[in-house]
């Protein structure tokens, strides 16, 4: 905390603190979750997707998903906190707005 | 009237890395302004591509001449629906990234293309496209001037947010990057170190003649 002194008479002498703006170094590990309850469950499903995608799905691999059942409880879960929030998701179409743009 | 902007860029990593680092790219130094990701929709099709939808909330920084225009009850953070389409086969990614709220004051809809740099086999081409957008009756322009000259801010940090993964998913330490983020950072604290000082300055001197 550093103490500036004004230069106002020795009666009014106001202390401005200068507060100490402290910001971590690095970014945090990983994201959140728009519900605050779904973040491990997101977490979880993302270190199974990442490892799926780069090692299976890229190489052409199509034995099968291990992300299913952790997918799901994630998705219960933030299917719910995008309800309670009223975050308007609902009824937007796949790439919905570019349908009717034309092509260029 | 709309604003369209078109830009191409490169990642000199390869379209698997890129596409791989496109899931894994926040958090990074640049992006302090996204607070929440989640994906809402996943799906592998029948002729094996992937479909995705991604929920991001960003922090909702307007200019203080256009904060006057938003409705008192308007959030101060942004939705933004980012769907994707990857086509292994093809090796291409298609993304559309648009805003769900505020959108009548600022519509900002942005398509990219991931595809294997036509000149460097083990390069990336990202080619993208913007349309901006106001629906503000009178206001229009400026507010699209504005969300035009954000957006050109915001390409430089998402090229520089995807080098810092790519970096740390190779296992380089993207050292120079870190320098400009700290001082990057050590200025904004400065700044807002300053801005608070004033505040509180003139607080000060007001309460003293009350």
């Amino acid at each position: 905390m550093r103490v500036l002194r004004s230069s106002f008479g020795p009666r009014h002498r106001p202390v401005v603190f200068v507060p100490c703006v402290r910001r971590s170094s690095s970014p945090p590990p990983d994201m959140n979750s728009v519900g605050e309850a779904c973040t491990d469950l997101k977490r979880e499903y993302d270190q199974c997707f990442n490892r799926w995608f780069a090692e299976q799905f890229l190489k052409g691999d199509r034995s099968g998903d291990p992300c299913t059942d952790s997918f799901r409880t994630y998705q219960r879960c933030v299917q719910k906190a995008i309800k309670d929030k009223d975050i308007p998701i609902d009824g937007v179409d796949f790439m919905g707005p570019n349908k009717d743009q034309p092509e260029t | 009237m709309v604003k369209h902007f078109c830009c191409t860029g490169v990642l000199k990593s390869t379209w698997d890395q890129v596409c791989t680092a496109f899931w894994q790219r926040y958090p990074n130094p640049y992006s302090n302004h996204v607070l929440t990701e989640d994906i809402v929709f996943r799906e592998v099709t029948p002729n094996n591509c992937l479909v995705s939808r991604r929920l991001l909330t960003k922090t909702s920084r307007a200019p203080r001449w256009m904060e006057r225009y938003l409705p008192k009850h308007m959030s101060s953070s942004a939705y933004i629906i980012e769907d994707s389409v990857v086509d292994p086969q093809k090796q291409t990614m298609t993304t559309l990234t648009w805003n769900i709220s505020h959108a009548r004051l600022m519509s900002v809809e942005e398509r990219c293309q991931y595809r294997i740099n036509p000149e460097n086999s083990s390069w990336t081409e990202i080619t993208r496209e913007a349309r901006i957008s106001s629906g503000v009756f009178g206001l229009s322009r400026p507010i699209q001037e504005f969300g035009l000259s954000r957006f050109k801010t915001s390409v430089t940090k998402t090229m520089k947010g995807f080098e810092y993964v790519l970096a740390k998913m190779q296992g380089e330490t993207p050292s120079r990057t870190l320098a400009e983020t700290a001082t990057e950072r050590a200025r904004e604290t400065a700044l807002a170190a300053k801005e608070k000082a004033k505040d509180l300055a003139s607080h000060a001197q007001k309460k003293q003649y009350v």
